[in-house]
């Protein structure tokens, strides 16, 4: 079925969501929707499957105009979506899923149970989908929850199938099972719109592939078109997808951490006698897979978990008692790893949230009383300075996108004095232009001689930022690394690999200019692999 | 725009015939986004729903043209005031409803309804009506006063003989009802803003009318000093019970609804032991739980002369609720009560000490109820005794949870019960209607408030974004 749609526009109040956007998808195409968070993706798909009323234009299936009225019009119709959150029963079976609401029954009035369990046999067998109708969607992986969801909509016959942001949820290996089956689902004739943010694998799975940016269509272009011109459509100048940074010039050394160890709330040791420094003007990247004990260590540096040993520096002040107050009183700056759990205030102001941790300092208060004029000019100003796309300043932070609520975070902590950086996960959830902002940023940071550390499960964005590369695995630090080691290398770190070089290693090689530094931290963590347990 | 965007528009051709789209469906069966909504306006709306990231993230309805339009969405949304309003007057049909029909005359009429169709209805509406209108005339004013006071030869003689208070004794009620109400409120109201719920304002008031009423009898100070030291005492009475409650969570987790009912019972028993004893606090030669009265100094001054009894209790009560509504909106330290009150771990990365701050508002939220007890000994009742607290620990509840938790609403859900608690005597005097109306009206004002899709449903309002106090309910008891 050929599927189109013509001068599409949807407003919000003074807000275009999407503006005359004209859109082809040919039968058997994988059609690409690549653009930022926010650029109006979904609005358009929720146009396209009846849950919102266009303002203007129309939408025409084989030449045909249509109105969809509610999404059963456009399952009617032969459109089929599947969410970035399923619409599942968990405590259901697969089949039962699949039958819901389209309930088949014998001529008795039961459930025909047995015809509906074939056609999922049948979808699965025909597509390799390999889905069992029989078990409970709760046990399942969410790989194969997401083919459930697709099952339902091929049951009801959808010829064209709408995929919103399906590799969110999804581990690498899903993510090329999902692809492959996007495959026979083309080969069998069924259009694909899928919809990401992610250049990579709109490039490996699209036909066409069309570009919207602030709700319009800014370019269409075949797989071909290499990332940096997709990248430069999505936000609208050239990304460099690689921060472009000088050599760090490392100073004295500010933050210096002594054979930490830190307990979780429930007593379980999470970091165990960690010990590194950062220099002013470097970036330290802590890698490892998550879980590992990265989070406590932040929080400890923070003051959040208590210290169980060890100590902590700032410019050779002890700090390893200091509450988080005085921590960011002394010029430790904080982007938590859950920006909504510990970052922000959802129900404050993106003025109040600016000011979250420097509410009682001059300009913003004097004495106990606040200076509003002070927070709300302020933030004016940040808001300008980092392009938070916000209608005021006194809109909830809530009601922001990820990316503008991490600009928030980021306006807040680098707007003072800082010495030292702590930002984990800075990136996480994020659109390649607000990744692009946030590592400018960070490095500008570094720049100005602040000491930054960041906790990161991406390697992409250690490789990319770090001067110096940490590797944690179960509470330890297993190696220090440049950034020129190979993915391989830090991959066997991760994992627990013991650190083989460490003994042979000359301390001034690990961290290139900062190597003496490194010298008494590598050899904790290295010689006594697993020595708690 | 890009090279290839094939249609240029032909201007508004898609006029299709399928799709009569001219007036729009109000409502799509979804909406991911909440209708515009003018939050600055009416900032009580505690929007707490996770917006979905695609849609714009900022709606603003202020298009030129769209102001009242606007407004008058948001009163047919449901947001909290309309809900409040509609509310009240729902309670007041429930209760004319449940008045009329309770009424033996009524009944009668209505066994007669086939033969006397009409007088069964005027019955019951009269019954309804009439117990309201007494209610209006013992608690704001009265129109025979007013006849009573032009009848007068001069206005010096009618000042003289009482009948101006009279025309004002109503509302001077009123305020007298309001003032421990209002206070006892903001007890609840302050701790909620810090995510806390205050359940014990009973046991924080209890613990500063004891300490009132002792400096007031127990010691002797000169004219104007003493008044002061015992409203002081209130304040430090309550402030200490309320400090055991914030210091018992900060140091052990404790949650404060327990930690706050267990107290009440507490202070109640304590109270009675107190009064049970000659050498503690109860009357020399007296059998009753009564304490001696407390001195004449200690009384809070009348603001209007000796006929109405509105006293310096009522302006404490109004300078308290600015002074919260100062705290929470212009200090750093109701910033971080805020703070606390909506994410606590945020505050604490933020770098808020956030045990400090819970003892810190109980503390606070203790000394409004112990005013409340001050002003109540030291107003009107003048001795203690083992009934004094009445139930302004629970009605403390009610009117926070109208007021939404603000200072403002505070006042004004205090005056309104108030009023109601000012009214109830007349009303039960001439239409033989039960005092217990007034609960009644209390209860079900509460109970439409605390259930905004009920009243919502009732009245046909659509669903507003915001939780309303439904989730003022829900959400205290988070800790």
């Amino acid at each position: 079925m050929e599927l189109e749609l013509k001068g599409i526009t949807k407003r919000f109040g003074s807000l275009v969501a999407n503006d005359r956007i004209d859109l082809s998808v040919q039968t058997g195409q994988v059609h690409a929707l690549l653009g930022e968070n926010g650029a109006g993706k979904t609005t358009l798909m929720n146009v396209l499957y009846g849950l919102l009323q266009p303002d203007e234009g129309q939408i025409l299936l084989d030449g045909k105009p249509t109105a969809f009225h509610s999404p059963k019009d456009a399952i009617a119709a032969g459109i089929g979506m599947v969410h970035q959150h399923f619409m599942l029963v968990p405590v259901f079976t697969v089949a039962e899923n699949v039958t819901l609401g389209i309930e088949e029954t014998r001529r008795s009035g039961l459930l025909d149970r047995r015809k509906t369990r074939g056609d999922v046999r049948e979808l699965s067998r025909r597509y390799g989908l390999d889905v069992d109708p029989d078990a409970l969607v709760e046990n399942l992986p969410v790989g194969i929850q997401q083919r459930v969801e697709i099952i339902k909509a091929l049951v009801r016959k959808a010829s064209v199938l709408i995929l919103d942001e399906p590799t969110a949820v999804l581990t690498p290996a899903e993510t090329e099972d999902l692809f492959r089956i996007i495959k026979q689902l083309k080969d069998g004739g069924t259009s694909v719109v899928f919809i990401s943010h992610k250049l990579r694998e709109v490039q490996a799975i699209a036909d066409t592939i069309t570009v919207l940016r602030r709700g319009a269509v800014v370019g269409e272009r075949p797989p071909s078109a290499t990332e940096d011109e997709l990248a430069s459509l999505m936000v609208g100048r050239n990304v460099q997808l690689r921060v472009s940074k000088q050599a760090a010039t490392p100073g004295d050394v500010v933050l210096e951490v002594a054979d930490l160890t830190v307990a979780d709330e429930a007593g379980r040791v999470q970091v165990n006698e960690v010990s590194f420094a950062v220099r002013a003007g470097e970036i330290l990247g802590v890698a490892g897979v998550q879980g590992n004990g990265q989070t406590e260590l932040c929080e400890a540096l923070m003051g959040l978990l208590p210290t169980v040993a060890g100590r902590v520096t700032l410019d050779g002040h002890d700090l390893t008692r200091a509450t988080p107050a005085q921590r960011l009183r002394a010029g430790v700056a904080y982007v938590p790893e859950d920006r909504q759990e510990d970052g922000l205030i959802g129900d404050f102001s993106v003025a109040d949230n600016m000011v979250l941790d420097m509410y009682n300092q001059p300009p913003f208060a004097s004495g106990i009383i606040l200076n509003l004029g002070a927070i709300a000019s302020t933030a004016a100003e940040r808001v300008a300075e980092f392009d938070v796309r916000t209608t005021s300043t006194a809109t909830l932070v809530g009601t922001l996108s990820g990316g503008n609520q991490q600009k928030v975070i980021l306006a807040r902590e680098l707007g003072r004095e800082l010495k030292v950086l702590i930002a984990s996960q800075p990136t996480r959830g994020l659109d390649v232009g607000s990744i692009e902002f946030v590592h400018r940023r960070i490095v500008e940071q570094r720049d100005n001689g602040v000491a930054v550390l960041i906790v990161s499960a991406e390697l992409d964005e250690i490789y990319a930022l770090a001067d110096r590369i940490a590797v944690m695995y179960e509470g330890q630090i297993t190696g220090f690394r440049p950034p020129t080691v190979p993915a391989e290398e830090l991959g066997r770190l991760m994992a627990g690999g013991h650190d083989e070089t460490s003994g042979s290693f000359p301390a001034g090689d690990l961290a290139a200019p900062a190597g003496d530094l490194a010298a008494p931290a590598p050899i904790p963590g290295a010689e006594t692999p697993g020595a708690d347990q | 725009m890009s090279d290839q965007t094939p249609a240029p528009d032909a201007p508004q051709e898609p006029q299709g015939p399928q799709e009569p789209e001219g007036p729009q469906e109000p409502e799509g069966p979804q909406e991911p986004q909440g209708p515009p909504e003018p939050a600055a306006a009416l900032g009580e709306i505690a929007a707490a729903s996770p917006v979905d990231p695609e849609p714009p993230a900022s709606e603003d309805g202020w298009s030129p043209t769209g102001r009242a339009r606007v407004i008058w969405d948001s009163v047919r949304e449901g947001n909290s005031i309309t809900v409040t309003l509609l509310a009240i007057l729902a309670a007041l049909v429930v209760g004319g409803l449940l008045n009329a029909f309770t009424n033996t005359t009524v009944l009668h009429a209505w066994g007669n309804l086939f033969s006397a169709p009409g007088n069964a209805f005027a019955q019951a509406w009269d019954t309804a009506t009439g117990a309201y209108v007494e209610m209006f005339q013992g608690s704001i004013f009265s129109p025979h006063t007013v006849a009573a006071l032009f009848q007068q030869a001069s206005i010096g003689a009618a000042i003289h003989d009482g009948y101006l208070s009279a025309v004002f004794y109503p509302l001077s009620e009123t305020c007298v009802q309001a003032t421990p109400l209002i206070l006892a409120g903001l007890a609840v109201a302050l701790p909620y803003q810090a995510g806390l719920f205050n359940i014990g304002a009973q046991s924080q008031f209890i613990g500063g009318i004891i300490v009132a009423t002792y400096l007031g009898y127990g010691v002797s100070l000169p004219f104007g000093v003493h008044v002061v030291v015992c409203v002081i005492g209130g304040f430090v009475g309550g402030a200490a019970i309320g400090w055991v409650v914030g210091e018992l969570k900060a140091r052990t987790g404790a949650h404060e609804v327990i930690v706050t009912i267990m107290l009440n019972y507490i202070m109640i028993y304590f109270l009675t032991y107190l009064l049970s004893f000659g050498y503690l606090m109860q009357a020399p030669h007296s059998t009753n739980q009564i304490t001696a009265p407390i001195a004449g100094n200690a009384h809070l001054p009348l603001l209007f002369g000796s006929h109405l009894r509105i006293n310096a209790g009522f302006l404490i009560a109004l300078a308290c609720a600015l002074g919260v509504w100062w705290l929470l909106s212009r200090t750093t330290t109701g910033f971080e009560f805020r703070a606390i009150g909506k994410n606590t771990s945020a505050a604490r990365v933020a770098g808020i000490n956030v045990e400090r701050n819970w003892v810190l508002v109980m503390l606070l939220a203790g000394g409004l109820a112990g005013l409340a007890g001050a002003a109540v000994v030291q107003g009107t009742d003048f001795t203690l005794n083992f009934q004094s607290y009445g139930t302004y620990g629970i009605d403390a509840i009610t009117v926070a949870l109208l007021g939404r938790g603000k200072a403002g609403g505070c006042v004004l859900a205090g005056l309104l019960f108030g009023a109601l608690h000012a009214g109830a005597p007349l009303m039960q005097a001439v239409t033989s209607t039960p005092v217990d109306m007034v609960e009644v009206l209390q209860a079900v004002i509460v109970l439409f408030v605390a259930a905004p899709p009920l009243i919502r449903a009732l009245f046909r309002l659509r669903a507003a974004r915001a939780g309303g106090v439904g989730l003022v309910l829900s959400k205290g008891w988070n800790g």
